[in-house]
């Protein structure tokens, strides 16, 4: 069965004139990583809040199509439902923090709590999360008292300790260094491969291009495109809807460097093969190209 | 008709100490000199980085050390002195904006630091066309979302039109077209003679928009140049939380001993090393 199924998704904001979502439809399996990307405005953060329930209960407005988490619908089923089966992680942390705790452990303690889970698993899971998002030496601070970045860890970890089946992160990594960054990608996609299915919306595309398993690409609240990253980064008019390319995909465009299938590659390790075969021959050039 | 040459723009930060809660030091003897082109300040989450620009901008008070802006320490200037030689714009724009629209957000800082009515107005409307918001002015600046609200939050510093630019992280969160107008407004600035500071965690718009990086890691400066010096010591880089702009790692897994710090400049390489074949 597909863990999520999205139909004909249509939404509007209470007093908008425009359609936030129009007509969108995609499916997602277990254990897949789908990367939400699209020009800012162009609906991602609020396909984030319709995966979980926020559109319509808490945002209201007029909502059509509808949502299944595991076959529940989101439409007829309770935020406190919908919980337990998916969570979300703002692109504000400052959102996301409770503001009911003191500490940085507490604050990861909160949902947990509130799900009432014995003690010391609470205690095993909070260690698990605190050490995926290396935020151990920071557990004694008052949340507020964080950096952007130490607090974006905190938001994500408070939302892992949960272990959602499935994960919904809006910019998780908008406030992070690069390494932190690296690790917050390397970190999901491991849980993807545990099982966990995720979405997280993005707009670092060197990222998605290389973790991901498949691309939303939204547009103007419609769903533009929804495939692999190298099959969305060869679309004829990719770059008209505000994306850019990543690194390697915008190397092979201007060189006209593809694969047997004719596309562009979107990782670096797929650039690189194609460059070795391009490049084979010229004067001077083989001893350097070389790994 | 001559015009007066103006003095350079510059900062100078001496023997500076500093730390939030009397134990944990974030700076201890620090100095750094700021001037000339844009400065991108680069190093992980908690080294200091904010820290150092609210020192700067006199919201934080230094234990010892002092901080000079263009010759004058920082904590002889009245508030409204400073706001009108230095101004910053915060990692999270909802610290800074408490208007109830756009225009009136970006016309308050021009007005509080003694701009005529009609200048004020101006100098709005000119930072609201930089940065591409223009059509948003009559809104509520709470009912954007997060990236426009970053972007009225550069435009309400902008309008001040001071000497010196701080922006904390102006890339967050922007899609391809905020970073061009960040980018655009970046070079717009240096045109002007202004000095500009950012700090940043986007790697590539550093090696793209920045005459110089300052690599600062536990509130000490581990590296400072051109950005192809600096992202030519990976081991720094490791070391700071860092990574390599996108180009400089293609060309590195290329094999290619020379420093590609874009990827004009990657692409421009490839195509040259094609057609020799």
């Amino acid at each position: 069965m597909k863990k999520i199924v999205v139909e004909g998704l249509k939404y509007r904001y209470p007093g908008a004139e425009r359609l936030a979502l129009d007509d969108v439809s995609f499916e997602v399996n277990a254990g897949e990583l789908i990367g939400i990307i699209g020009k800012n405005g162009s609906g991602k953060s609020t396909l984030c809040y319709a995966l979980t329930g926020l559109v319509p209960h808490f945002f209201r407005g007029a909502y059509g199509g509808r949502v299944l988490l595991d076959g529940l619908e989101v439409k007829t089923s309770t935020v406190a439902e919908i919980s337990r089966k998916a969570g979300l992680v703002f692109d504000n942390p400052f959102t996301q923090i409770s503001a009911a705790k003191e500490t940085v452990f507490e604050e990861i303690a909160f949902g947990l709590e509130n799900a009432g889970v014995p003690r010391e698993e609470m205690a095993e899971r909070i260690e698990w999360s605190m050490k995926l998002l290396g935020i151990e030496g920071i557990r004694e601070k008052n949340p507020f008292e964080l950096s952007g970045g130490q607090m974006q860890r905190v938001a994500i970890a408070g939302m892992l300790v949960m272990k959602p089946d499935i994960l919904i992160l809006d910019e998780p990594t908008s406030q992070l260094d690069p390494q932190g960054t690296e690790e917050v990608f390397q970190v999901i996609r491991n849980l993807a491969k545990e099982g966990m299915t995720i979405l997280v919306a993005e707009h670092k595309v060197e990222k998605l291009a290389e973790y991901a398993d498949k691309l939303l690409l939204l547009h103007d609240g419609k769903c533009a495109a929804f495939d692999a990253p190298k099959r969305v980064f060869s679309m004829e008019n990719a770059e008209s809807y505000g994306v850019e390319l990543p690194l390697a995909a915008q190397i092979a465009k201007e060189l006209d460097l593809r694969d047997e299938a004719g596309l562009y590659p979107a990782a670096p390790d797929e650039l690189l093969a194609l460059l070795k075969g391009r490049l084979q021959g010229a004067a001077g050039t083989d001893e350097r190209f070389t790994e | 008709m001559k015009r007066a040459v103006k003095a350079l723009n510059r900062i100078s930060v001496q023997q500076l100490a500093f730390s939030y809660n009397g134990r944990d030091m974030v700076f201890e003897n620090f100095s750094a000199e700021f001037s000339g082109g844009p400065t991108a300040i680069i190093g992980q989450n908690g080294a200091g980085k904010t820290t150092l620009v609210k020192l700067i901008k006199g919201l934080l008070k230094p234990d010892k050390g002092r901080i000079l802006i263009n010759g004058i320490p920082a904590g002889s200037m009245t508030v409204r002195d400073l706001a009108k030689t230095v101004g910053l714009v915060f990692q999270n724009p909802n610290d800074q904006i408490f208007k109830p629209s756009v225009l009136e957000e970006v016309t308050f800082g021009p007005n509080i630091i003694g701009f005529s009515g009609e200048k004020a107005e101006r100098s709005a409307k000119e930072a609201l066309e930089m940065l591409g918001i223009s059509h948003l002015k009559h809104e509520n600046p709470y009912d954007l979302n997060l990236s426009q609200r970053k972007l009225v939050s550069i435009a309400s510093i902008l309008s001040m039109d001071p000497d010196i630019l701080i922006f904390d992280e102006p890339t967050m969160g922007q899609d391809y077209e905020g970073r061009e107008i960040i980018k655009r407004t970046i070079r717009h600035l240096r045109e002007r003679g202004k000095l500009v500071l950012a700090i940043l965690h986007d790697m590539d718009f550093v090696a793209e928009n920045f005459d110089r990086a300052v690599v600062l890691h536990e509130g000490k400066i581990i590296a400072d140049g051109h950005p192809r010096e600096v992202f030519a010591r990976e081991e720094i880089v490791a070391q700071a939380g860092l990574e390599l702009p996108n180009a400089v790692k293609l060309g590195k897994r290329l094999g290619l001993k020379d420093i590609f710090l874009t990827k004009n400049e990657l692409i421009r390489y490839l195509k040259e090393r094609a057609s020799d074949r």
